[in-house]
């Protein structure tokens, strides 16, 4: 990845952000902080990692993605919407009456959207399903999930776990999203999976604890998790919730909370200067 | 009807699996550690490669054969009706309901028939959870040529499918050569006009033996087979409603929720003026036994069903 690419995925990263904050606003409710900690995955998969058309959404070939943190829908709809899936001026629709876009993803009203989700603990079978319908048809195809940490607290997750290593499926990536917060508060308070990556890798993956912040970790990892045969990849991700917005980094409340007009005012300025710093630097 | 067969429909399920997957190869099989029980065991020998045994591992077996039909595939997912419907309603309904993905639930074990294993084991409350589901069908069919029809039709049928099956060994009556069956269309097994006995799965048989007992008095039930209960054959329960009176409805299933209380809603909301009495399991957990005895026990074979009718007859 040059530094000019990286640098167009950190401006767009920034653009999910301002999605996230502008969906949650007019909808004036969901879930901008496990939204935000996800923007560099969800804008990397979308933008570097994944073989996709948006113009053709159910194109057969396509790689799968399954936000198994289905709650982080304002982050995946802002990361379709750059992608040209659909307007991104509709982001302002989320959770309305009449809109699209539901609160959690559904597959059959969102164009992009490959599994319907938001019952934590169910995207991740759903992507083994997928991963090994891909084998059994033959298909070159990867597909990724996205967990958040307190879902790991589900057990269908290591059930889900225990088949995609007993079957080998190598074309799985899951990724799991530690910004280390629940609606409860702390994860490791609440019920703490900790060690996640021994877990995983008792459980036959292939594991990686990377930043999940930076582009090139997750470039090298994507690359790492590629090249591994045998057995499912896990690239663990080490996030902040609430990431890019000051006031709501770490803070459990804005796990579920909408940003009222002066939040939304003040997050949207702290993003747009990023954003301007982003445009004025040369490489 | 001097020698009749008697095989359970989940021999059927497994049968029908073989049958289809022979020419369909977008069929895989998925299974949780019961292979041998349900009966998908035979589709596994036949196509291993095929088979997908998931380990005891009930809601990931759903959730993966939700993501196989996101690929096209069209899988039949099993266990006991206990664990596939109980254990993991939620997963089939938001991974699998919700998406209106093409998965098709084949679950052996339903009712109390089960027998000796006891209460843990007897599901009588699949129709209830799978009926509630936004357009989910739910089958259950009477013998094991029902059985084997009710499989293609659910192969045929785009979108998802509960089908119960048994593990008691049930009279064959229909034959197959002319027997062709259309999901949510009933069928007529013997006319009659006092009163209507509405059974599914291993009832209708015991409800056509009620049906001669009855005759011996003197009554004269029409026995309808509603192997279709979602979507229900209303046309063909509110003619048995409008010309007898009087009807008995007939399910190895809670009094709620199941075939009677759909039977119900369609009477009632049809303003049609009928009497009604549900045959099921009461408000009651089942128990071990011999699966006949337990039947007898819970009211549900022919001398129930037909104690049941003459019942509502004095009324």
């Amino acid at each position: 990845m040059t530094r000019q690419e990286q640098l167009e995925l950190k401006k767009i990263a920034c653009r999910v952000r301002m999605g996230v904050l502008t969906s949650t606003h007019a909808a004036k409710a969901g879930h901008p902080g496990g939204s935000l900690s996800a923007a560099e995955a969800l804008t990397y998969l979308y933008f570097k990692e994944m073989r996709l058309d948006p113009a053709d959404p159910k194109w057969d070939g396509r790689d799968r993605f399954v936000l198994s943190k289905g709650h982080a829908a304002p982050a995946l709809y802002a990361a379709l919407a750059l992608r040209g899936y659909f307007p991104v001026e509709d982001l302002a629709t989320l959770r309305h009456t009449d809109s699209y876009l539901q609160g959690h993803p559904s597959m059959n009203l969102v164009p992009g959207v490959d599994m319907s989700t938001g019952s934590l603990g169910q995207g991740v079978s759903a992507a083994c399903g997928m991963a090994l319908g891909a084998k059994y048809k033959g298909q070159d195809l990867r597909v990724y999930t996205l967990l958040g940490d307190g879902e790991l607290q589900e057990g269908e997750v290591w059930e889900a776990a225990m088949f995609a290593a007993h079957y080998k499926l190598d074309d799985l990536c899951l990724l799991a999203d530690l910004n280390g917060l629940q609606i409860d508060g702390p994860v490791a308070r609440v019920m703490d999976p900790a060690p996640v990556d021994e877990k995983f890798r008792a459980f036959g993956f292939f594991v990686q604890v990377i930043d999940g912040h930076s582009f090139e970790a997750l470039e090298a990892a994507f690359a790492a998790a590629r090249a591994e045969k045998g057995r499912p990849s896990a690239i663990l991700l080490k996030t902040t919730k609430g990431k890019g917005v000051s006031y709501m980094e770490n803070q459990v409340g804005w796990h579920g909370k909408a940003p009222g007009d002066a939040e939304y005012e003040q997050g949207m300025a702290e993003l747009t200067a990023a954003l301007k710093e982003l445009e004025g630097e040369t490489v | 009807m001097s020698e009749v067969k008697t095989i359970a429909t989940r021999e059927g399920y497994g049968a029908a699996l073989v049958e289809l997957g022979k020419e369909h190869q977008d069929i895989v099989v998925l299974d949780a550690d019961l292979a041998a029980a349900t009966k998908t065991g035979v589709f596994a020998k036949a196509f291993p490669g095929r088979h997908f045994n998931c380990g005891i591992a009930e809601q990931n077996m759903m959730g993966a054969a939700a993501g196989l039909a996101a690929m096209g595939l069209v899988p039949f997912a099993s266990s006991f009706a206990m664990f596939a419907v109980g254990r993991a309603f939620e997963q089939i309904r938001n991974s699998i309901g919700y998406p209106r993905l093409n998965v098709k639930i084949g679950a052996s074990h339903g009712g109390i028939s089960v027998g000796e294993d006891g209460a843990s084991h007897q599901c009588c409350e699949d129709f209830a959870l799978m009926r509630s589901i936004p357009g989910m069908v739910v089958l259950c069919p009477a013998d094991e040529v029902e059985a084997r029809a009710v499989v293609k039709a659910a192969y045929q049928y785009q979108g998802p499918v509960y089908m119960r099956f048994g593990r008691l060994a049930v009279p064959v009556f229909h034959d197959e050569a002319d027997y062709k069956f259309e999901i949510g269309k009933g069928e007529v097994l013997r006319e009659g006009s006092d009163l209507a006995i509405l059974a599914t799965g291993l009832e209708v048989a015991e409800a056509m033996k009620a049906a001669e007992t009855l005759a011996a008095g003197g009554v004269q039930a029409r026995v309808l087979n509603l192997c279709s209960i979602k979507p229900l054959d209303t046309g063909l329960v509110l003619k048995a409603a409008r010309e007898c009176g009087r009807v008995v409805t007939c399910e190895e299933h809670s009094v709620i929720g199941g075939l009677g209380e759909a039977v119900c809603a369609a009477i009632a909301e049809a303003g049609v003026a009928c009497k009604v009495k549900r045959v099921g399991v009461q408000d009651e957990f089942g128990r071990s036994g011999p699966a006949k005895e337990l039947l007898a026990r819970f009211g549900l074979d022919a001398a129930g069903i037909a104690a049941a009718c003459r019942e509502l007859l004095e009324q």
